[in-house]
């Protein structure tokens, strides 16, 4: 079964690079961001808007378009980068992010910004807005897809669990088109999860509840491609919880899969230092792409597709 | 096509009843609409409409927090929301959604909060609802209506399908006293209406102290020709200020009722009118003081509570016995009060009935 073209893939690489690259150009004009978590979730993000999900911001009051609700709100710095490279956020607007005045702010505003799904930032609260969605559907006799981004620390929140719970009854009433995605950074402001809040064992915990689990490589973009078409098929008779493991802060060595990178801005030296890295993040990606053997990606080739992190392209300078 | 409940039905059902049988009304006519409801489908009355309309009902089990938030999804994707739960779950437990998914994103999701105030007695603070009106008001967007009875309920319902935005729409448990005989009284979102004419003294009332304050009005005029007006202000927010800059000049004298902490709810909120308004007037609000209630039938904790009838002619004598000092030329001698005025509060006390006789220890007291 093809999973993408090789040409698909290549376009989401050069996508997602310039995805990053923006993003960390926005926490310097906006004098901070949610870096870290920010880029975990980036290729999730990428994934769904520029390659699976029915959305296109021009038609964004389009009642069949599918739904993406971001739950984890502080990542709205990469998810109005993102709507930068699509084209809805002008970039001079973008250089506006967090001023005085500016309609972008750390979490973005459903009001203000066309074709954000829901004004997210209260964590925990981004399932239950996108099942509604997806409930919505289902009453309308429309077929779209909802989807919801959470984080993992989030997922210490009780309403995550009261509308995962809810996501399994109302499979039927419109949970067929309600897919979960967890953008699993295993990092937290105080800490890895595991120290701060155990999840563990998480993907059963979502099996209790109901879910067909699909763990992936969340820097993966055949994998990520793969799972989200298969919860888009619907074929388990269970909703889908999509489990993408990430590192937070990808693609700068001085802050992957370090928790301390949550929020804040690089004095400019270092910001020019983390742009040179996730160039050479980039390259080394869009290699693994441009080296690919085939015209498409079948789900038989995804075991062998690597996935890039920082010891494939760092090398620490010898002091 | 649904009948419309007659005023002679709304005396032999409960008001959440009737805001059962209104829902399951408009929802024929508006394909929009749909229920929500965490494991109280009988309790708020939404069984009607899940009768007839199962397809557009969810229970959504013992999950406030997650109604609201989905509620807020379906109105995000074009439905209207009817959402149901005890007022103080849902202005507390679920607040943070009702804040940014309802109120920030300024959606359809209509929240209908039942046993409001301590009309759930017997069952204690845990269940009483009495800061709502305070915490509710302060939300952007919101639109928080207090009905009187069975019959404005069914108005306010009809008002929130009506009218795009979040409401909050507190009703009592079980069965209100009947204030309205009929519907068409002109119901109007942000129009208090006029109960009892008088240039003495206003009560402004809301919820199940506007039938005391009618009560307490007449009890004045039948004793000493007192013309006490009674204004019921059944939309918290936003607030009729025009018709408290007319009770200001025309009465002098305000006293507030509801069955809420007098912090932060309707007294609070007429009392910034006057503040704002900068004429001097002599004020008074009743409600819940600033501790828990005792355990009780609702209409012992009101006269307990000083809301009853009774409780809110005696606090007559107060407001008009109260000097106000005046800036400038607009203001009263409210001390100047006939003691003829008084004599009728004395006497207005010993004819209204009190559950709760003087003397009575309560659990809190003893």
């Amino acid at each position: 079964m093809s999973v993408l073209t090789k040409q698909e893939w290549i376009d989401l690489e050069t996508k997602v690079a310039e995805l990053r690259d923006l993003c960390m150009q926005t926490t310097q004009w906006g004098h901070g961001g949610h870096w870290g978590g920010s880029s975990s979730v980036a290729d999730i993000l990428a994934a769904l808007y520029f390659k699976s999900a029915n959305f296109d911001f021009k038609k964004y009051d389009d009642p069949d378009r599918d739904r993406i609700v971001v739950s984890k709100g502080h990542a709205g710095i990469m998810l109005a980068s993102l709507f930068s490279v699509l084209g809805s956020i002008p970039r001079e607007d973008l250089k506006t992010f967090n001023l005085t005045g500016s309609k972008l702010g750390v979490h973005l505003d459903s009001n203000k910004v066309k074709g954000i799904d829901a004004s997210t930032g209260s964590l925990g609260h981004g399932s239950s807005l996108a099942l509604g969605m997806a409930l919505a559907g289902r009453v309308q006799g429309r077929s779209y897809k909802s989807y919801v981004i959470l984080g993992d620390g989030e997922c210490d929140e009780g309403s995550v669990w009261e509308a995962a719970m809810a996501g399994a009854n109302f499979y039927g009433r419109g949970a067929e088109n309600y897919i979960t995605i967890v953008d699993r950074n295993k990092c937290m402001i105080d800490g890895p999860t595991e120290k701060v809040m155990k999840l563990e064992p998480f993907a059963d915990k979502w099996r209790a509840f109901g879910y067909e689990v699909i763990e992936v490589d969340g820097h993966n973009f055949p994998q990520l491609i793969n799972a989200i078409e298969t919860a888009k098929a619907d074929k388990a008779g269970k909703p889908y919880a999509i489990i993408a493991n990430t590192l937070k802060g990808y693609g700068v060595a001085f802050a992957e899969d370090n928790y301390l990178h949550h929020y804040g801005m690089y004095p400019p030296e270092k910001c020019v230092i983390a742009r040179e890295d996730l160039a050479k993040v980039a390259k080394a990606r869009l290699d693994v792409a441009k080296s690919f053997k085939k015209d498409t990606v079948e789900v038989e080739d995804l075991a062998g597709i690597k996935t890039i992190t920082k010891k494939d392209w760092y090398v620490e300078e010898a002091k | 096509m649904a009948v419309e409940i007659t005023a002679a039905e709304s005396t032999k059902l409960a008001t959440a009843e009737i805001f059962g049988r209104t829902i399951a009304e408009l929802g024929e006519k508006d394909s929009r609409i749909v229920c929500l409801s965490p494991d109280l489908q009988s309790s708020t009355k939404m069984g009607d409409f899940f009768k007839k309309f199962p397809e557009r009902f969810y229970n959504v089990g013992i999950a406030e927090q997650n109604m609201v938030g989905i509620a807020a999804g379906l109105a995000r994707a074009g439905m209207v929301a009817f959402a149901s739960c005890f007022s103080v779950f849902m202005s507390l437990r679920c607040l943070d959604q009702v804040h940014t998914d309802v109120c920030y994103q300024n959606v359809d999701v209509k929240l209908i909060a039942t046993h409001g105030g301590t009309s759930y007695g017997p069952a204690g603070s845990t269940h009483h609802a009495i800061e709502d009106l305070g915490v509710i008001r302060t939300l952007v967007n919101m639109t928080l209506i207090c009905p009187a009875d069975g019959l404005e309920t069914a108005n306010a319902v009809k008002a929130a399908a009506a009218t795009p935005g979040p409401f909050y729409i507190r009703i009592n448990r079980g069965f209100d006293n009947t204030v309205y005989r009929n519907p068409d009284y002109g119901f109007q979102v942000g129009k208090a209406v006029t109960m009892a004419e008088g240039n003495d003294l206003t009560i402004i009332a809301c919820g199940s102290c506007v039938y005391e304050a009618i009560q307490a009005a007449s009890i004045l005029k039948a004793e000493q020709g007192i013309n006490a007006r009674v204004l019921n202000m059944h939309t918290i927010k936003p607030i009729d200020t025009e018709a408290i800059h007319k009770a200001i000049d025309e009465t002098h004298r305000i006293i507030t009722v509801e069955d809420h902490t007098i912090i932060g709810g309707l007294g609070s909120a007429v009392a910034e009118v006057i503040a704002d308004y900068g004429k001097a007037a002599a004020f008074l609000r009743l409600g819940i003081p600033d501790k828990w209630s005792p355990i009780g039938a609702p209409e012992d904790l009101r006269a307990y509570h000083k809301i009853d009838s009774a409780g809110i002619a005696a606090s007559g004598s107060e407001i008009l016995n109260k000097t106000v000092e005046t800036g400038g030329g607009n203001g009263i001698d409210a001390g100047a009060i006939t003691q003829s005025v008084l004599e009728v509060i004395k006497s207005a006390l010993t004819v209204a009935k009190r559950t709760l006789k003087p003397g009575d220890k309560w659990d809190d007291e003893v």
